[in-house]
């Protein structure tokens, strides 16, 4: 049964098992559990901030440039600067190959993404200029956005952006009737319902919030309770590694 | 490894906050640079080193581009002439401009003059910013203390923030590196480093010295010493030269 499971993970179908079997999940993880996750920062050298995350098999890449000079000059705002979000996959960072550019999928989380980050940015310190953030998913198992989402804030704290706080993401969901954390693809294609989640951790505000499928208000408030306490986790990376470049004599450049 | 651990005590690290981190209450204090307040809390902005001080508290950041202020002494190159003035790259998002009365002592006839010969398209100049508008229209002017164009040389550029540690306390960052190299060098509080003389690779290399590690304790010293231990290389190598001879 587990080979066969395996096959169907590989194919990211939908699938007829049980995803979890005695509180364990497909990839042997708990249900409030995590993948393992990476984060390194400084990964785009021409970039003024960048920062690579992983959560188990899904991997971002975000980059940060600016304030800039902003083109055209009909989109400059005299009051304020604007932030740019571009969100893409890479056509091989899923099995089936994904048709390069623009997407409604992609607009959509794009857009999602620069909601996030809006009210968390000092834009009106900016006037006129841009702030642009390029999230590339090179390796796509679920939960892309969040994935971003966490390298976007690592890279625009390192690129110097002032900032209220940092962001911080995780998805949450229910699968096969349980409440579970960090979906992978497998599960997010045959979840009950799903809910990306992003806050403000030193705030306690939620910046983005996105739900899919059916739960009952009891279970979305749980939800909501379990991705803001794994939230702080999350947080608790981020600072190490932004601290991390400082830490020793020679900063990494 | 004494060693070591003596010199580990020299580099401590000052303290780094990031965003959102708690500071300090505000107690009444004025509130700048890469700090924000909310009620009576005072936050961080920016992933910096926290400064509290008698009456203001601010974070310098480690990282960003540079954003005019008002008084501040800056290198800028000339990106073009217009019929009043120029406009200059100051190496910020914002570009400056600079009329014809604020770049030249002398009367100017602007209907009769070519303006480029005073300054032409790719000159740099060390100058002031005169005026910042709510909207970041920027103004320099060649009036005021020191300003000049600057001839030959190379520039590079630090992060801007970073221009008052290269600066030192009173100068003593860089009055050190000038006696060390003999070299002639204009920091512009825009992040741009203007460099002339003889032994300008070793500036340059002290320079980004500097930039890179910031946020250390005791830095000067260290500089010091890697600038006396070239010192050392060279008068040994000269040393072995003449042996040769």
């Amino acid at each position: 049964m587990i080979k066969n499971l395996r096959r169907k993970v590989k194919m990211m179908v939908k699938t007829d098992e049980k995803l979890i079997v005695k509180g364990k999940r497909a990839d042997g993880r708990k249900l409030l559990e995590f993948r393992p996750i990476k984060m390194e920062t400084d990964v785009v050298n021409r970039a003024d901030g960048s920062a690579q995350v992983s959560f188990g098999n899904t991997r971002a890449i975000a980059a940060v440039y600016g304030p800039r000079r902003l083109f055209p000059r009909f989109m400059q705002e005299s009051d304020t600067g604007i932030l740019r979000c571009r969100y893409n996959m890479a056509p091989f960072s899923v099995d089936e190959r994904k048709r390069p550019g623009r997407s409604r999928r992609g607009t959509e989380i794009s857009k999602v993404t620069r909601h996030a980050f809006e009210p968390a940015v000092f834009l009106e310190d900016f006037p006129k200029v841009t702030i642009d953030v390029f999230i590339e998913i090179i390796q796509a198992d679920g939960s892309t956005r969040i994935t971003g989402i966490n390298a976007t804030s690592v890279a625009m704290a390192a690129a110097g952006i002032p900032m209220r706080d940092l962001i911080t993401a995780c998805s949450v969901g229910k699968v096969d009737g349980e409440l579970v954390l960090d979906l992978n693809g497998i599960e997010d294609n045959n979840s009950d319902a799903d809910v990306s989640f992003a806050m403000m951790p030193n705030k306690g505000l939620i910046t983005l919030l996105q739900m899919d499928g059916r739960l009952t208000k009891d279970e979305f408030m749980k939800l909501i309770e379990i991705a803001e306490k794994n939230c702080k986790k999350i947080y608790d990376m981020q600072r190490e590694v932004l601290l991390k470049k400082y830490e020793s004599g020679s900063e990494k450049k | 490894m004494a060693e070591v651990k003596e010199e580990s005590k020299d580099e401590e690290v000052r303290k780094i906050v990031l965003p959102g981190d708690f500071i300090a209450d505000k107690a009444g204090k004025k509130v700048w640079g890469g700090a924000y307040f909310e009620g009576e809390k005072v936050y961080s902005k920016v992933l910096g080193m926290p400064r509290i001080k008698e009456n203001e508290i601010s974070v310098i950041p480690l990282s960003g581009n540079y954003i005019p202020r008002i008084d501040n002494r800056i290198i800028g190159v000339i990106s073009s002439v217009e019929v009043s003035g120029w406009m200059v790259d100051i190496n910020s998002p914002y570009s400056a401009f600079m009329p014809v009365g604020e770049g030249v002592d002398e009367f100017v006839d602007r209907d009769r003059t070519d303006i480029s010969r005073f300054f032409d398209v790719g000159d740099a100049i060390f100058c002031k910013v005169s005026k910042v508008t709510k909207d970041k229209t920027v103004r320099v002017s060649m009036r005021g203390l020191g300003a000049r164009k600057l001839y030959g040389g190379i520039m590079i550029k630090v992060t801007p923030s970073k221009v008052p540690r290269l600066i030192g306390r009173g100068g003593s960052m860089i009055n050190l590196i000038k006696s060390r190299t003999d070299c002639v060098i204009y920091t512009g509080q825009n992040g741009v480093v203007w460099i002339r003389g003889e032994n300008k690779a070793k500036a340059i290399e002290a320079v980004l010295m500097v930039e890179k590690e910031s946020h250390i304790n005791g830095l000067t010293e260290k500089i010091e010493k890697m600038l006396s231990e070239e010192d050392d290389k060279k008068s040994e190598k000269k040393g072995e030269d003449d042996g040769k001879d």
